[in-house]
């Protein structure tokens, strides 16, 4: 049979005669590539995002199709690095939704208090801005001693610019708004030293934390937690690896442990839902009690 | 063409155009209406409040993977972009477009990619060019255009900016744009539940 002629691509982005259809098997064969060769798996990624950010890297590498991206990132280690950063980067921000911090310095320190010993998951850490957002706000309640914080994430890249603790200084004046409506007991500007355009987080922060490989989609549970966050990284995924991950983490929390997602994540559309109950009405604190 | 989903964008001036155009709709109105609104990154939920107000729709501001059901009116919430997967929401947190997250031109595309000929794109007032593309990804699928006259908006950059990307769009009042909707010929309900991988 012979296969109808497509026209080429005129703007940048999907050709304006689109074939949703035909994009979506191009977009199924590239990731299942990937997987195979790489043995990263963005399978199960929500379509719609990993659309949009395939084609902007399409746009960077100066392609026209997902078929021609598939063929360089398949042949072409390099270009596959930089579509790892484009599809595994979570964007995010110190102290991102204030409101979040402080029902969690209100209503989840006063259960950490009670333990000894605390042990906490950064999941899809990133570059690490909630990392040192939370070891600040334990820092404070003295309790940054006696956690041991763990953060991981599948790109090694980001977890090497998470480790550095250097942050754009340009942020900082936003970061800074962020943590006095978050309830900081400081001034900001305590914990990091300002250099060239960077700002340096004070090492202290990170002190007893182990930064990690790990990937969610794949990689089992390592240890039991007392609290999890994972905020704005399953809204990249679609609802049955949501799922997935929801059981991962109900595994690895310990009874009581509260599970932390993004302000507008919610348990609701998973099986999870009745293990956990709501620590706040409005920010997505879970604590699990069955 | 029957159509499945209505996306509004707007920016300045916004909220009483939003609340002109949402008054405007009947009761019995069954499209889902996706509206983005550039807000401030710390905003609550005061717009979905005032909406909410002047209709007897359910307005929402969109949870991840929220289903899309007929009737409702969905707000996209502040600082993250909002995608249209068939007959559900995907939310990002991915770097602003044109300093806005969310950002009308994302979500326009979104809607075009997805739905194809069965979108409809409105452009109403606004102080900047967000959402010119994304109208113009929309009309080149075959979806509807419209945008509010810019005489009549409060701020008439980002109509007079879509216009000009999409000249071929249907120029309205508000109180038209209202009516043109509730006129709308709507296609077969679609699927209310997030089905990933389905077609």
């Amino acid at each position: 049979m012979a296969l109808p002629l497509r026209p080429k691509r005129s703007l940048n982005g999907p050709p304006i005669s689109y074939d949703a259809e035909l994009e979506r098997v191009e977009i199924e064969l590239l990731l299942e590539g990937v997987f195979r060769h790489y043995g990263f798996d963005f399978r199960s990624y929500a379509y719609a995002s990993i659309r949009r950010r395939l084609w902007k890297r399409i746009e960077a590498e100066a392609l026209s199709s997902i078929s021609e991206l598939q063929a360089v990132v398949l042949h072409d280690p390099s270009a596959m690095e930089r579509l790892l950063l484009d599809l595994s980067v979570s964007v995010t921000a110190m102290f991102r939704d204030p409101g979040f911090y402080q029902v969690f310095r209100n209503e989840v320190v006063p259960l950490l208090r009670t333990y000894p010993f605390i042990r906490i998951w950064h999941a899809g850490c990133s570059t690490g801005e909630e990392v040192y957002s939370t070891a600040i706000v334990l820092q404070e309640e003295g309790l940054l001693d006696r956690t041991r914080v763990y953060a991981t994430d599948i790109n090694d890249a980001v977890l090497q610019q998470a480790k550095a603790g250097i942050f754009p200084l340009n942020r900082m004046q936003e970061y800074t708004e962020n943590y006095i409506r978050a309830g900081g007991k400081r001034s900001f500007s305590e914990y990091y030293t300002a250099k060239y355009d960077g700002a340096i987080f004070s090492p202290s922060l990170t002190q007893n934390v182990v930064f990690s490989q790990h990937n969610l989609v794949t990689d089992r549970s390592f240890s039991e937690f007392n609290v999890i966050f994972c905020r704005n990284v399953l809204i990249y995924f679609d609802r049955d690896l949501q799922n997935r991950v929801h059981s991962l983490f109900y595994d690895s929390l310990a009874m009581f442990g509260v599970l932390a997602l993004g302000s507008k994540e919610s348990l609701r559309f998973s099986q999870y839902e009745p293990c956990y109950e709501k620590l706040d009405p409005r920010e997505k604190l879970y604590r699990k009690v069955r | 063409m029957a159509y499945e989903i209505i996306v509004v964008g707007t920016s300045w001036g916004g909220l009483s155009a939003l609340r002109e155009l949402i008054a405007g709709l009947p009761k019995t109105f069954r499209l889902p209406l996706v509206v983005v609104q550039h807000r401030h990154r710390q905003s609550d939920h005061l717009l979905t409040t005032l909406l909410q107000d002047r209709t007897p729709l359910n307005v929402c501001e969109v949870e991840d993977k929220a289903p899309m059901t007929a009737g409702n009116v969905y707000v996209a919430p502040a600082d993250y972009h909002l995608l249209l997967e068939r007959g559900y929401f995907s939310l990002s947190t991915d770097d602003p477009v044109r300093f806005s997250r969310p950002s009308i031109d994302v979500t326009f595309q979104s809607a075009a990619d997805t739905y194809g000929a069965h979108a409809v794109g409105v452009v109403l007032t606004g102080a900047n060019a967000d959402g010119a593309t994304g109208l113009k990804r929309i009309f080149d699928r075959g979806g509807l255009a419209i945008v509010q006259l810019p005489a009549t908006a409060e701020s008439p950059a980002m109509p007079a900016a879509a216009l000009a990307c999409v000249p071929q769009a249907s120029v309205m009042t508000i109180e038209e744009i209202s009516a043109a909707l509730a006129a709308l010929p709507i296609a077969a309900p679609v699927a209310n539940t997030p089905s990933p991988g389905a077609r």
